[in-house]
């Protein structure tokens, strides 16, 4: 692909196209193949839910591509759906971008004659013409361009053939005048669109749209089009034809209803097409989707399957990432000691040391775990498994409130709470929308892991901290549920949402793909380290070290000078940090705040641990390293871990984690669920809610900690 | 009247009419479930809760309250 640079952008030609078509036909991955975006991938259908534009040049000419949410319609039925729709009637775009899925042409074509209808330029990518030729299917790619009016060229996002030939028809379309696109219906419905042709011909009326075009929207009762006409003095004697015409379409079709009738128009028009223009070589046997359906959907064993996975994804999540976890420490240290022998001054050197270094090097301890979590999720999303786990989850879900396809945007809170918000469109209604927004944060997200890793790994031996990791994650996901029942049967009452998906094929997953994915994520974790959890770590740093005591360390140097052993001069010193650390501002603001966590067994460090992490989950990792850093940093290089396990009791740690679990998500993550709820007063629901139950939780895990 | 939800696996039906209305029917009919679509019965979930079939090349899950609504006739 070139990527010239154009020297005067004023006489540059801008191709603006609106990229439409079903959902999961591989658009964002087009998108990706042509200009070397990186936009999110996946294989289920709402992976798009934000139009999104990309830029790019091309043989002397601009392009921008807005990439639209999937849709099977032009209708209204979903929110992203809504967006694609009102997009594609009211921007200012010069053509349409069609791609369709070869390997279900078909169901495809409908979407492409709808569109057809709209009176604009519409070039047709047939996308996994690869997989479709694999498939045995043949299309006359040629043939069909004839037959719609409309420029069909076969591409492959995925193997990234046919790219140039399609941009070369897009520019070829550009620059010729639109032509008419051929479509027929049936011969009722053809005899009716030309009397009212022909009518409005007679008539002289004009519009944007050509009369052929306005005489499918008067039949079809678009909105627009007659409240455009309405106004006109030729309406008065167009409203018999209209209404004559209707009933002789209804007779024909014995059904009274018009979106049904075109429907079924809009379908026999692209049956007709694909049994012009495909040809299957091959004889339909079993197809591999289906063969591994039998298995993994299987009512039996299905649900036992899809434990086992993530079992074993949280298994390996333990017990691979802490193989280098060992490594990364012993860098961080090395790191330390040697920036720190470069910094003679000595508060600026703990700031850098004590406070970012040991911050960040605390979060990113944690890459390890978090890329093995990231690369489970990525498998789940692009080999079509997701799907499938809605379909035997829904009969569950369904019992507590829930739609299964809640189970999308849940299990994207595995990885991180914000795309889980935004993938909650996906939900058609809006009370299944704000149930499932209020349950995502119970799904503990990834920056949440580092947290259990750590308690786990202090807590229990290496063998059985897998499944302890496992059991959280299953935990808070149950809890979620029965948080949904109860908000189900108190707060979001109502009838019940169809269920009504698309399974996709499976597909193998590409290394590319999932690393690619993998990467982004691993690399927005790491950034987010090295700015956010850096500054924050600064601030904790600031807020345990002053006021400084120079009264205390005067006291205390006395007492070191007159000390008789080295043992007893290590004591002092720790208790010297230790009490100076009390009496810095985060020891003031944690005493102001430790009644509040008293009864759940939590000491004000953890209190102050938990109130960092509304910030950010991460920062409760690297705000406890700082805490406990504090006096035990000589003895003991390794580290947190052991200084977790000597400082707080088992009955604390599950009390912290069950709040960890539970209470509100980060600000990046609130700021979302705000928008995504749509008011301010959701957030302050959602903060009352978490909160309380994090509350009430904790008490309980707490109190039966102790018994044990 | 027959249904999608009488139907055993393995079955290959006809769709004769879809009761209901509104937006479930135009979903239904985005999907390619319409009258006279040829259908087959992939899979259920335990009880009939879910449906799993297959129309055109499509595979679709459904809820069996939904497959309820969809009349079907025997493949002739």
């Amino acid at each position: 692909m070139s990527h010239k640079v154009l020297e005067c952008p004023l006489t540059t030609k801008h191709i603006k196209i609106a990229l439409v078509g079903q959902p999961n036909v591989g658009k964002s991955m087009l998108i990706n193949s042509i200009s070397d975006a990186r936009l999110h991938v996946g294989n289920f259908s709402g992976v798009t839910v934000e139009k999104c534009e990309v830029f790019f040049d091309y043989s002397g000419y601009n392009f921008s591509i807005t990439d639209l949410p999937g849709t099977y319609a032009l209708n209204n039925y979903t929110i992203e759906e809504g967006v694609t729709s009102s997009f594609l009637h009211s921007a200012e775009y010069d053509l349409i971008l069609n791609v369709t899925d070869s390997t279900s042409l078909e169901k495809n074509l409908t979407l492409t004659s709808e569109i057809m209808g709209l009176g604009k330029k519409v070039v047709v990518a047939l996308n996994m013409s690869d997989e479709a030729e694999k498939e045995g299917i043949e299309i006359d790619e040629k043939y069909l361009s004839k037959l719609l009016g409309v420029k069909c060229v076969k591409v492959s996002a995925a193997k990234k053939t046919g790219i140039e030939e399609l941009l070369e028809s897009i520019i070829e379309s550009f620059e010729h005048a639109h032509a008419k696109p051929k479509m027929i219906f049936s011969e009722a419905v053809e005899e009716e669109l030309h009397t009212i042709k022909s009518y409005l011909d007679a008539h002289n009326y004009s519009s944007m749209l050509p009369n052929s075009a306005v005489a499918i929207n008067l039949l079809q009762e678009d909105l627009c089009s007659i409240e455009a006409i309405s106004t006109e003095s030729l309406y008065v004697d167009l409203q018999p034809i209209l209404a004559e015409a209707k009933r002789h379409i209804q007779t024909h079709h014995d059904s009274d209803d018009l979106k049904e009738i075109w429907a079924e128009e809009y379908a026999a028009f692209a049956r007709g097409v694909v049994a012009e223009t495909l040809k299957l070589t091959k004889t339909e046997k079993l197809s591999f989707t289906e063969r591994l359906d039998t298995i993994l959907i299987h009512p039996l064993l299905g649900i036992p399957i899809f434990l086992f996975f993530m079992w074993a994804l949280f298994q390996l999540t333990f017990e691979i990432g802490s193989i280098p976890m060992g490594y990364i420490d012993a860098l961080f240290g090395l790191i330390g000691e040697a920036v720190g022998g470069l910094i003679a001054h000595d508060e600026l050197r703990s700031l850098i040391v004590d406070g970012v270094i040991a911050g960040v090097g605390a979060v990113v301890l944690f890459i390890p775990n978090i890329i093995i979590l990231f690369i489970g999720i990525a498998l789940l999303e692009s080999t079509g498994y997701m799907s499938r786990v809605a379909f035997l989850l829904d009969g569950i879900f369904h019992k507590f409130g829930l739609h299964g396809q809640s189970f999308i945007p849940l299990v994207t809170g595995f990885g991180c709470s914000i795309p889980a918000y935004m993938s909650a469109r996906i939900l058609k209604n809006d009370r299944d929308r704000l149930l499932t927004l209020f349950i995502i944060g119970f799904m503990s997200c990834g920056a949440r892991l580092p947290v259990y890793v750590l308690f786990t790994g202090a807590f229990f031996s290496q063998n059985v901290a897998g499944n302890v990791l496992f059991a959280i994650y299953i935990v808070g996901a149950i809890l979620g549920l029965i948080a949904a029942k109860i908000l189900k049967m108190t707060a979001f009452k109502g009838v019940d949402e169809p269920f009504v998906m698309e399974m996709p094929k499976y597909r193998l997953p590409s290394l590319k793909l999932i690393s690619h994915t993998v990467i982004n994520k691993t690399w927005m974790y790491l950034k987010k380290a090295g700015t956010f959890i850096a500054l924050a770590s600064m601030l904790v740093w600031f807020l345990s070290n002053y006021p400084q005591q120079p009264v205390l360390q005067q006291e205390y140097s006395i007492k070191i000078e007159q000390a008789s052993s080295q043992e007893s001069i290590v004591e002092l010193k720790n208790l010297l940090a230790k009490e100076s650390l009390e009496r810095s501002y985060l020891g003031e603001i944690g005493k102001f705040i430790e009644p509040i966590f008293e009864p759940l067994g939590l000491d004000w460090r953890l209190a102050v641990a938990l109130q960092t992490g509304l910030a950010a989950k991460e920062v409760v990792v690297s705000t406890l390293g700082v805490l406990y850093a504090v006096g035990d940093s000589s003895q003991s290089q390794n580290s947190l871990t052991d200084a977790i396990r000597e400082n707080v009791p088992f009955a604390s740690a599950v009390s912290f984690i069950v709040i960890i679990m539970i209470y509100l998500p980060c600000l990046a993550a609130s700021i979302v669920f705000t928008r995504e709820a749509g008011g301010i007063k959701y957030f302050f629901y959602l903060l009352l809610f978490t909160s309380l139950t994090a509350y009430f939780l904790a008490f309980i895990a707490h109190r039966v900690a102790l018994l044990l | 009247m027959k249904t999608l939800i009488d139907c055993d696996r393995g079955d290959i039906v006809t769709i004769k009419r879809l009761h209901t209305a509104g937006e479930l029917k135009q979903r239904l009919i985005s999907f390619g479930l319409m009258r006279g679509a040829k259908v087959k019965v992939l899979e259920f979930a335990p009880a009939k809760k879910t449906i799993e079939i297959k129309v055109n090349s499509t595979r679709v899950a459904l809820r069996g309250d939904e497959a309820a609504l969809i009349e079907v006739i025997d493949e002739s």
